[in-house]
């Protein structure tokens, strides 16, 4: 069947600028990887992942800075998800088609949008000037915050995707709602919640405003969550901002493993996502 | 019996149905003028019905006419929803059950309900039977294993799936989904059973094998099923309500029903003059 010269140009068109617009974003994608890869090249090494960050001068790793943002990620990770399952859980089974769940929902969304530097800097107010120091809680605490409002929002679309018939199997059989959510809704938004999970890590791993104002940095090595705590982005943005050729490639390469990270991490969420299908 | 019934190949009561249905019996429900709305939209109009126990009470009407709304409202599903709500009397056992005050989870227990589209929860075949009963009897492990072993059987199910009682719900086809929800919702041991076309969505042989469990189940509990399909509703139902525009036109035994229907209405509808 002959289609009409007009409808295959557009055709074209649209698949034209569709593809460039793809190629465009994987251009950016695979530049700033191999950019850090090159310019880190130096410093990736085993040495990177097994010393401390080193004084001006010497050589060294980042291994303080990959424990120091572990850790906080995990204390993070350990706050938000709890509160943030439960808030999104009662936004889309407890509350919905109330009053209060609306509200709080888009109260939820201006938190969402908040700019992590004013996270950072409330973190401060609260935390750090009131204990009188930089501590790796009050860095994990800002993450928290961070992290909180993302995994809501996901967890509440996540169940509002679960059709009504399968909440109300549950409730035929006389189930409370508790049971219904826990032992069935939850299980068939499962990967779509941990998928939030992890989205949402891979936004708090390489946050760094929030941090320079409560975790620092540290340049040894300091397990102590309450004082001023080593992390990736800060160490990132200070030896990049430094003079020294060495700082530079470390940098370089703690940019590369961040990327490589995150890159993964989104891998990973979608390799969930596909068996959630299933 | 005419030729429409013939047609039909409808089944009549026999003398065995009558004896054991009863209209005043434990599962035997009882409407009065109960009413429904969905918001402004009135569903159900002064319904004044008597289901029987022990038998298949068929529902048949053309879309909107209120039949799955009738169903809803028996084990108040519809609470899930804000500005649906019912006025008048279902007494079931001698309780009204629409009071606020009759607990949620001792009328569901009561009253099962199979969906039209099979709703396997997304855990195992053992788990999908085990969910309700744990939360309903305190059992031990065997007396537990034991009852899902009976809810299956019931079910005609055992068979099937006694290898792989572990493995995901998910993975059963269709119509052995749809059996598997029957054989949850009589694990708890109600007394009536509602089927929201509850054979619609699967294929002409799980068809067969769900309308054969219904007439093995009918000697246990008070059914009430909701139907389009007017042959089902012959074969398998002792008793027929007609709905339309959400009021009862008719009521009365499916052979009559379908062969010497009093009202016109009811005639146009089962000889396809609308619907």
């Amino acid at each position: 069947m002959a289609i009409p010269a007009r409808r295959r140009a557009a055709d074209i068109t649209a698949f034209v600028f569709a593809t460039l617009a793809t190629a465009l974003g994987l251009i950016f994608l695979f530049w700033i990887l191999w950019m850090t890869l090159r310019q880190g090249a130096a410093a990736l090494r085993p040495s990177l992942f097994m010393q401390m960050t080193p004084p001006p001068g010497a050589s060294g790793g980042i291994l303080n800075a990959l424990y120091g943002s572990a850790m906080m990620i995990l204390v993070a990770v350990v706050i938000g998800t709890p509160i943030g399952v439960a808030a999104g859980t009662y936004l889309a089974e407890h509350g919905r088609h109330t009053r209060v769940a609306k509200v709080a929902s888009f109260i939820n969304d201006i938190l969402l949008s908040a700019p992590s530097i004013v996270i950072g800097l409330f973190v401060y107010e609260l935390v750090v000037r009131s204990a009188g120091h930089f501590s790796g809680y009050a860095g994990a605490l800002a993450l928290g915050i961070i992290l909180l409002p993302i995994i809501v929002r996901t967890t509440e679309e996540s169940l509002r995707l679960i059709p009504d018939t399968l909440r109300e199997a549950g409730f035929a059989l006389g189930l409370p709602r508790w049971r219904v959510t826990r032992q069935i809704i939850y299980k068939a938004a499962m990967s779509a919640i941990l998928t939030g999970i992890l989205l949402g890590v891979a936004r708090i791993a390489g946050e760094t405003a929030p941090l320079l104002f409560t975790a620092l940095n540290n340049q040894f090595w300091s397990a102590d969550l309450n004082a001023p705590l080593a992390n990736l982005p800060v160490v990132i943005f200070q030896y990049a901002m430094s003079p020294y050729d060495e700082w530079h490639s470390l940098a370089w390469a703690g940019a590369f493993v961040l990327t490589a990270f995150v890159l993964i991490l989104n891998i990973l969420v979608r390799l969930l996502a596909r068996k959630g299908r299933k | 019996m005419n030729d429409t019934a013939t047609a039909l190949r409808i089944r009549p009561m026999d003398a065995a149905d009558l004896a054991t249905t009863s209209t005043t019996g434990p599962g035997a429900i009882a409407m009065r003028d109960l009413n429904f709305y969905y918001g402004k939209a009135h569903a159900l109009k002064n319904v004044n019905m008597t289901v029987p126990t022990h038998a298949v009470t068929a529902i048949i009407g053309p879309s909107g006419c209120g039949k799955s709304t009738l169903l809803r409202t028996i084990n108040r599903i519809y609470e899930l929803y804000p500005e649906q709500y019912a006025t008048g009397e279902i007494v079931i056992d001698g309780r009204n059950v629409l009071e606020r005050r009759y607990p949620l989870s001792d009328l569901r227990r009561l009253v099962g309900m199979v969906f039209q589209k099979p709703t396997p929860f997304p855990s195992s075949i053992r788990s999908n039977v085990a969910f309700a009963l744990s939360y309903y009897e305190k059992l031990s492990k065997s007396e537990l294993n034991d009852r899902i072993e009976d809810a299956l059987r019931q079910a005609a199910l055992w068979d099937e799936v006694k290898d792989k009682l572990n493995q995901s719900a998910l993975g059963l086809s269709g119509g052995q989904q749809q059996r598997l929800c029957i054989a949850r919702t009589i694990a708890v041991k109600p007394e009536i059973l509602l089927l929201d076309e509850a054979t619609s969505a699967l294929d002409p042989i799980s068809t067969a094998k769900v309308e054969e469990l219904i007439h093995e189940l009918r000697e246990r509990f008070t059914i009430v099923t909701v139907t389009h399909n007017m042959q089902q509703a012959a074969r398998i139902s002792q008793r027929t309500a007609f709905f339309h525009l959400g009021e009862l036109i008719e009521f009365g035994k499916t052979s009559d029903i379908f062969t010497n229907p009093h009202e016109q209405r009811t005639r146009d509808y089962i000889t396809g003059r609308y619907g």
